[in-house]
């Protein structure tokens, strides 16, 4: 009995680190935490859309409404896929910053000056609004360059003061989105005096590739869409590669596991910085070429729409695997979908989806904690005398 | 002289005294985002909380708006729904991040996503919120001292008075008291807090949930005291960033914020302002530049700051980091 009184009371539980879980538990954990979620969100819609209380059977519909989001018809499902390419290219696009721990927070800015300068390129060298419709194609490139260009410089100056000054980057590129925000508001208040707060180039803008035209003859009305799908695919696969197996991406990999090391072993931090940033930069360029230069051809502050946030939950559920990222922006995009047909059936606020995204990632979230550390219960204390 | 006395009072003194109301809102918000940061934790949910704030006071308001309680009670009960809301707001992030120790950003921004869009969703709820108006309460319950005045002045009521407070309490916390430098200890450096014997997850928590009820308390003010329109809340969520600029723009010094956010809301109005006198008509692309420029200061200061750096001036040293403390 003295023994007893005189231990250490051991906590009820505690916590500790655990390394190299079985890949098949840390799936299972994840798709768990989502379903989780999915029922949360049930509940949750049980206390906002009062036609569901009166009728608790609909809860199927409201479930099948996810589906029908996405593959109800060619057209859903087209959109569907084009919005996750335009997400994941995002997401790609903030992945090697990410993998350095340089936190970009700045995507949507570098994304909607990216839109802007493909449109100003349209603006100031095309035929005039006014006068034609017409776009010229030969203008693409140029757009595609102003737009890689004006998203690397928007990446760059945080950058910069980052290598030079360590100036925190987070705050630093968080700011840089509002700027970018209120330089669209003053551009279109320059090229559109009458006051309409948007603009649009043409309505009809041939496709990149006419050659992936003919490839998708049978829904020649996609051909913009699947151009869209091919490009975000093919640079997903080399920002794989680039960050697997370059020397570059061994280098940011370094930087971002320790600072220390990359120094001892005689990489320019400051150097790899820079040009990561310009990378992540231009493939932020990118995705605003294609949503304002093929996509929507006009800008305007809501062109983004705010994936340039969404875009970093996306990159970090995929532990910043561009591979993994095809599948965690579907999902995203999924839930976007679902919910915005829930709020059609329901009749219900448009920012539903907001919501459901929101308590689905709090699942998955907070699930990351399991794989990443170990519960310990305290023994029973038969147990612990035996 | 007198000329200009008289343009003063004419122009200026209406524009500064309505800059001074509008600055409440980021008043809240920014002090909420400090406390939450100096314990090391990057909130970038704070648009989302202010929203939920805004929501939490609007419900509370439409429930009790017709009762026939004497206003006071119902200024104080609306403020305490807007409290409320906050906490709770904060609880989610501060389990996830605290406890679970989830990455701060991301959470921050889910926060946000969920916040901004259940608010738009209960705004707009016709039962609840449409038919019982929230706005049913008359804006003179919240601006209390002043309401009878002509002047402009009857735009400060106790909710501007209360943020004013607010803001030097804080300070005063943060910087005088030793359970303020215990939490600047948390946020700079918890492992060597907690050798010290600081409780690191009980400060963590009730910085982060008392941060984010003072935050949610600005949706609430800027909802139903300063716009006083049922579509104010749809601009809350762009006031939320600008908030968490601020804390930078005051380099983590909540008192500063008065002057801060009167700066921020002079730069912000100012178009509209130049538009009141007569005989000039400013350019329609003005406006966005100067809505821009708060920004700009902001990044200016956070560059100065960081080539100056001097230690006062920084960000907590560790922001944006979970803390373990077997890991080292």
């Amino acid at each position: 009995m003295e023994a007893t009184k005189d231990r250490v009371k051991e906590p009820l539980m505690w916590i500790t680190k655990r390394d190299g879980m079985n890949p098949v538990f840390i799936w299972l954990i994840r798709v768990l935490a989502f379903v989780c979620g999915m029922l949360a969100c049930g509940l949750i819609a049980f206390a906002l859309i009062e036609q569901l209380r009166d009728e608790p059977s609909r809860i199927t519909e409201f479930y099948k409404c996810f589906i029908d989001g996405v593959v109800k018809n060619d057209d859903m499902k087209w959109t569907f896929a084009k919005d996750v390419a335009i997400l994941l290219c995002i997401s790609v696009a903030l992945t090697p910053a990410f993998r350095m721990r340089f936190w970009n927070t700045g995507a949507e800015g570098q994304t909607l000056v990216g839109v802007l300068a493909a449109v100003g390129v349209n603006f100031y060298l095309g035929e005039p609004y006014a006068r034609s419709h017409v776009a010229d194609a030969r203008l693409l490139a140029p757009m595609l360059v102003a737009a890689l260009l004006a998203g690397a410089l928007w990446a760059l100056i945080p950058a910069l003061f980052k290598a030079k000054w360590n100036t925190n980057e987070t705050l630093f590129t968080l700011m840089m989105n509002y700027v970018a925000i209120h330089l669209v508001s003053f551009c279109l208040a320059e090229w559109v005096p009458n006051g309409s707060n948007t603009i649009s180039i043409n309505d009809d803008m041939p496709t990149l590739f006419n050659g992936l035209a003919a490839v998708a003859k049978k829904n020649h009305k996609y051909s913009n869409y699947l151009t869209i799908i091919l490009t975000v695919l093919a640079v997903t696969v080399l920002i794989y590669i680039y960050i697997k197996y370059t020397k570059h991406g061994y280098e940011l990999n370094v930087v971002g596991e320790s600072l220390r090391t990359a120094q001892y072993v005689g990489i320019k931090v400051k150097k790899v910085i820079i040009r990561t940033m310009l990378l992540s930069g231009m493939l932020c360029g990118l995705a605003g070429f294609l949503i304002g230069g093929v996509l929507d051809c006009t800008v305007n502050t809501e062109s983004v729409g705010g994936q340039g946030f969404t875009g970093i939950m996306v990159a970090w559920l995929a532990s910043f695997n561009p591979l993994i990222m095809i599948l965690t922006s579907a999902i995203i995009t999924f839930l976007n979908h679902g919910a915005s047909q829930i709020s059609t059936a329901f009749d219900i606020s448009g920012a539903l989806p907001n919501v459901m995204i929101g308590v689905v990632l709090f699942f998955v979230i907070g699930s990351e904690f399991f794989i990443n550390y170990k519960l310990n219960f305290r023994k029973h204390a038969r147990e612990v005398r035996a | 002289m007198t000329a200009f006395f008289a343009f003063f009072k004419t122009y200026l003194l209406d524009y500064f005294v309505d800059s001074l109301a509008f600055g409440a809102t980021f008043m809240y918000g920014s002090t909420g985002e400090t406390l939450t940061e100096k314990a090391g934790h990057l909130n970038l949910g704070i648009p989302g909380i202010m929203c939920m704030g805004g929501a939490g006071g609007c419900l509370v308001l439409s429930f009790i708006g017709a009762s026939g309680l004497p206003p006071f009670l119902i200024v104080i009960l609306g403020i305490l729904g807007a409290f409320a809301m906050g906490v709770l707001m904060g609880l989610i992030y501060s389990f996830l991040t605290v406890t679970l120790r989830a990455n701060q950003n991301v959470t921050g921004l889910a926060l946000t996503t969920f916040g901004v869009g259940l608010m738009k969703v209960i705004m707009s709820n016709k039962k609840l919120m449409v038919a019982q108006n929230y706005l049913i309460i008359p804006k003179e319950y919240f601006r209390f001292p002043f309401a009878s005045r002509q002047d402009s002045l009857q735009r400060l009521g106790v909710m501007f008075f209360l943020a004013v407070i607010i803001t030097i309490a804080a300070s005063y916390f943060l910087y005088r008291t030793k359970t303020g430098l215990n939490l600047r200890a948390v946020g700079e450096n918890p492992a060597t807090a907690d050798s010290a014997g600081i409780n690191v997850s009980r400060y963590k928590y009730l910085a982060t949930c008392i941060g984010s009820g003072i935050s949610g308390l600005g949706g609430l003010y800027y909802i139903v005291d300063y716009m006083a329109s049922n579509e104010a809340y749809l601009s809350i969520e762009a006031y939320g960033w600008l908030s968490i600029a601020l804390v930078i723009f005051v380099l983590w010094r909540p008192h500063l914020t008065i002057i801060g956010s009167f700066l921020f809301s002079v730069l912000l109005s100012c178009s509209s302002f130049i538009a009141t006198i007569p005989g000039v008509t400013p350019s329609m692309s003005a406006k966005p530049l100067m809505r821009m420029l708060p920004y700009v200061f902001t990044i200016i200061v956070l560059i100065l700051s960081s080539i100056r750096n001097k230690r006062e001036n920084q960000p907590p040293s560790s922001l944006g980091l979970s803390y373990f403390r077997e890991e080292r």
